[in-house]
């Protein structure tokens, strides 16, 4: 078998032994949390027969061994339970907010993502030099503000002062697509702001390290122009830890995005999440930190096979 | 004079030096250096580390190293003045006019992309060719430097060619653009001996057809007379004498020449072998871990107590990992390690501190084998609290004497590794070695990192501390000019086998196997004619088989 094959099969193992221990964590976690499920729905009010006719329809008898299994088993055919609060299926529910901050965080991802290599890479080209400096400054001042302090901010002068941008974000399915692009504009530019200073500063921070090499001596030789010399040889080499930092962020995007989306009144996972542990409905809260835990665990993976394929001796063996 | 490709004349060059504890400050490292180029001709440029030959080549393309900078003078390139012209006709001389090759091909090349990506990139950037016609070009100078399979050898990645593939590649990216000169920079220094050759003629033919001028830089006399035109010794910064390859070779005017072309004039007549040796390494077969393969076969040797036993080959041959196993770093999946006349265990949990008193090493890199932090009377201290509870006074006086011993004086003590020059480290790692009175030391290429003048101090002082300690060395190195300079008994290793094995005259004399005749006649010898003769010899040699 050729070696990357291997080692990316090695590496979607492991996620997928990840993600089971993931889920047994968040099932003890939800299941050790003090209180009754059954006495939160049914109130003070309830009697005992009530209270062990509803404890016996959640399956809250049974063992927590096989309660898990039974969790785990419906989650693998695609069924996440019904919300105890609501009744509803959460599967349904949580479908429309998971894609809403998908959308989100992918909006903020194609402006983060290339404004912070280009700007890492501009610090490279006039490191020590004033440009270097003011970008450090920039995004260091803008990941050191609170995100919800920023978007405040932001809501007032360019929301209401200026009118440029909308200051509530909420979508429905029957916007367009321009639509709802002009409705994030503000949380995209929260978010990037957030990010960006992360990213931008190990891929300034990689590709330095990658300028003490040799070969970028031989670059300079042929007479390449600086920025030639950084964009080519040296950002090739560069990827690996790169790809790590982007996809830690990306993954941030997704899951931490909560304060910004309750900021915003954006109508994603993050609220949805907030909304139902304020009601200790734990069926919800699982599915979400299992959902969570996917990305988080599934971007890595594509940040370590990143690393791999863009190591040519693993590419391309002897 | 139209003839003039290259011309400099009182070039100064200044550097910024960062001294431990001190200010940064600044200070001259050429003073003052005058010379000229014709067209198609080669200028060798040779003296120690430190005599500014890389940073003279560099200068020709108008650059500075790190914080090298060119501090005066001038330098004219086909008649125009480079260094006060703007960056952008700087960018169309480099790559173009001038190109450059360096030592370590391995790390010039970007791992990240293919050879022939790179071998055309700075033809392409300048215009100079299309796509096709730069690679049809560089197509045809890797079937001129004797590449296999030129036809696809570009297509491969750095990593996947050998080191002396990859030197030649690096010549190819050099010839590409049709430059009119070319700064070779140590280009076979990092190179086998026998592969040092090959890239030495691929060089030759290929400035001869390609009628491109050269700076040839390196610290090897034998190899520059080879090649040159002309030849330039520098020390220092200074020029020290400059002339026709014939004149300093066969007639030096200066001492400093004379001593460069003198050098390793050691006389050592061997010792025959003793019934009792001190070392023996019996049968030893061994892998690494995780690994499916032998490194070493069936390896069998003797070191006689006093005695030195020089283990040549070239890199992969199972020369380190001998020592290694006889160390007891790496057990040995069979055979045995004998040492005075019992038998070792076979891994280092197993030695006692005698053991390890008796066996000690010196490396090949001084200046990472010892500890920054400490200062000289430290490091050669420890061995002598560690094996003998010397204290206070008495390992003071050791200390002393041991420094005495390496020609240092009591002045070391309090220096630090980093106020030591390479030779003066080398010799603090001898001294530490010798505080444990062992009865073997294994030398792993100790010499191999140092100047020929300071390796020949280093040879001298080794053969001299034989007779005053009675130490037996076994002596690890690829130079076969060491290994006449000390050697008592030799072993030949080669893909992990010994292929020859015997005392000094037997092994040195015909009739040879073929591995060891390859090795012997790939050592440059310091006459003009030498390269052809050899690889004029090799060709009969093949026509005749």
């Amino acid at each position: 078998m050729h070696p990357i094959l291997k080692l990316v099969a090695q590496r979607l193992a492991l996620s997928t032994l990840l993600l089971l221990a993931a889920s047994v964590l968040i099932f003890a976690g939800t299941t050790i949390l003090p209180g009754d499920v059954a006495q939160n729905i049914l109130g003070q009010s309830a009697t005992p027969e009530s209270l062990a006719n509803l404890r016996k329809e959640l399956g809250l008898d049974q063992s927590a061994t096989a309660r898990y299994f039974n969790w785990l088993g419906g989650v693998l055919q695609g069924d996440l339970g019904t919300a105890l609060t609501n009744g509803r299926d959460i599967a349904d529910s949580l479908g429309g907010r998971l894609k809403n901050t998908l959308f989100l965080a992918f909006s903020a991802a194609v402006v983060a993502v290339p404004l912070a290599i280009f700007l890492g890479l501009l610090a490279v080209r006039y490191r020590e030099r004033w440009p270097d400096k003011l970008i450090s400054a920039v995004t260091l001042a803008s990941i050191s503000v609170p995100e919800f302090l920023i978007g405040y901010v932001l809501m007032f002068y360019i929301g209401v002062q200026l009118g440029w941008a909308p200051t509530v974000s909420t979508i429905y399915d029957s916007m367009s697509l321009g639509e709802k692009l002009s409705a994030i504009v503000l949380p995209v530019t929260v978010l990037t702001m957030v990010v960006l200073a992360h990213m931008m500063r190990m891929t300034r921070a990689a590709i330095l390290n990658v300028m003490q090499s040799a070969y970028i001596e031989t670059a300079e030789l042929k007479g390449l122009t600086g920025f030639q010399v950084i964009a080519r040889h040296a950002f090739p080499n560069a990827i690996a830890p790169v790809v790590n930092v982007v996809m830690l962020n990306l993954a941030y995007l997704v899951v931490g995005v909560v304060v910004v989306e309750v900021v915003f009144v954006y109508p994603g996972m993050g609220q949805y999440l907030v909304d139902h542990v304020a009601k200790r409905d734990v069926p919800v809260v699982q599915a979400c930190g299992l959902i969570f835990a996917a990305v988080y665990i599934g971007l890595n993976m594509v940040a370590d096979i990143v690393s791999i394929l863009a190591n040519p001796r693993l590419r391309h063996p002897k | 004079m139209s003839d003039t490709l290259l011309k400099v004349k009182d070039l100064k060059i200044g550097a910024k030096i960062y001294p431990p504890g001190e200010k940064p400050k600044d200070i001259e490292i050429v003073h003052g250096v005058s010379f000229e180029l014709e067209k198609g001709k080669v200028l060798g440029l040779i003296g120690e580390s430190g005599a500014g030959k890389s940073t003279i080549g560099l200068a020709s393309m108008a650059y500075g190293r790190g914080g090298v900078e060119i501090t005066g003078g001038e330098v004219w390139v086909n008649g125009r003045e480079i260094l006060h012209t703007n960056l952008r006709d700087l960018r169309r001389l480099r790559g173009m006019e001038v190109t450059y090759v360096s030592q370590s091909a391995a790390a010039s090349f970007n791992p990240a992309k293919k050879i022939m990506e790179q071998v055309v990139e700075a033809s392409l950037h300048a215009g100079k060719f299309s796509k096709k016609a730069a690679e049809a070009r560089a197509r045809e100078l890797f079937a001129k430097l004797g590449l296999p399979d030129p036809d696809n050898i570009g297509e491969r990645y750095p990593h996947q060619v050998s080191g002396g593939q990859l030197q030649r590649c690096m010549t190819a990216l050099a010839l590409c653009p049709e430059p009119d000169l070319v700064v070779f920079d140590e280009p076979t220094t990092a190179l086998d001996v026998t592969t040092q050759i090959d890239v030495l003629m691929a060089i030759k033919e290929a400035i001869r057809d390609t009628g491109v001028a050269a700076l040839y830089i390196t610290h090897d006399l034998a190899v520059v007379a080879q090649v040159s035109d002309e030849i330039m010794v520098l020390k220092m910064g200074d020029m020290v004498e400059y002339g026709t390859t014939d004149q300093i070779i066969n007639h030096p005017q200066e001492e400093y020449t004379r001593d460069l072309v003198s050098v390793r004039s050691t006389q050592h007549d061997g010792k025959p072998p003793t019934d009792n040796p001190v070392l023996r390494v019996e049968n030893v077969t061994a892998r690494y871990k995780g690994t499916n393969f032998d490194v070493l076969h069936n390896v069998v040797m003797d070191l006689h107590p006093g005695q030195t036993l020089a283990v040549v080959g070239e890199s992969g041959s199972g020369k380190s990992t001998t020592a290694r196993v006889i160390t007891g770093l790496l057990p040995p999946r069979d055979g045995n390690i004998v040492f005075d006349g019992r038998e070792l265990s076979p891994d280092l949990e197993g030695r006692t501190r005698e053991d390890l008193r008796e066996l000690q090493m010196i490396y090949q890199m001084a200046d990472v084998a010892m500890n920054p932090r400490q200062t000289v009377g430290t490091i050669i201290g420890r061995p002598l609290e560690f094996y003998f509870g010397m204290r206070g006074a008495e390992k003071r006086k050791r200390i002393i004497e041991l420094l005495d011993e390496i020609e240092l004086g009591v002045e070391f003590m309090d220096r630090y590794p980093a106020e030591l020059s390479g030779g003066q480290k080398q010799r603090v790692c001898i001294a530490r070695a010798l505080a444990a009175k062992p009865k073997v030391i294994i030398c792993d290429e100790v010499t191999s990192a140092l100047d020929p003048l300071v390796a020949d101090g280093i040879l001298k002082l080794l053969e001299n501390l034989q007779k005053i300690e009675d130490v037996a060395y076994l002596f690890i190195t690829h130079d076969l000019a060491t290994v006449k300079a000390i050697a008592d008994s030799i072993a030949v290793m080669y893909q992990g086998k010994v292929v020859r094995y015997g005392t000094k005259a037997e092994v040195l004399s015909p009739p040879f196997d073929d591995y060891t005749d390859l090795l012997l006649s790939s050592v440059p010898e310091m006459r003009l004619g030498w390269l052809e003769e050899v690889i004029e010899n090799r060709k009969m040699e093949s026509a005749g088989n």
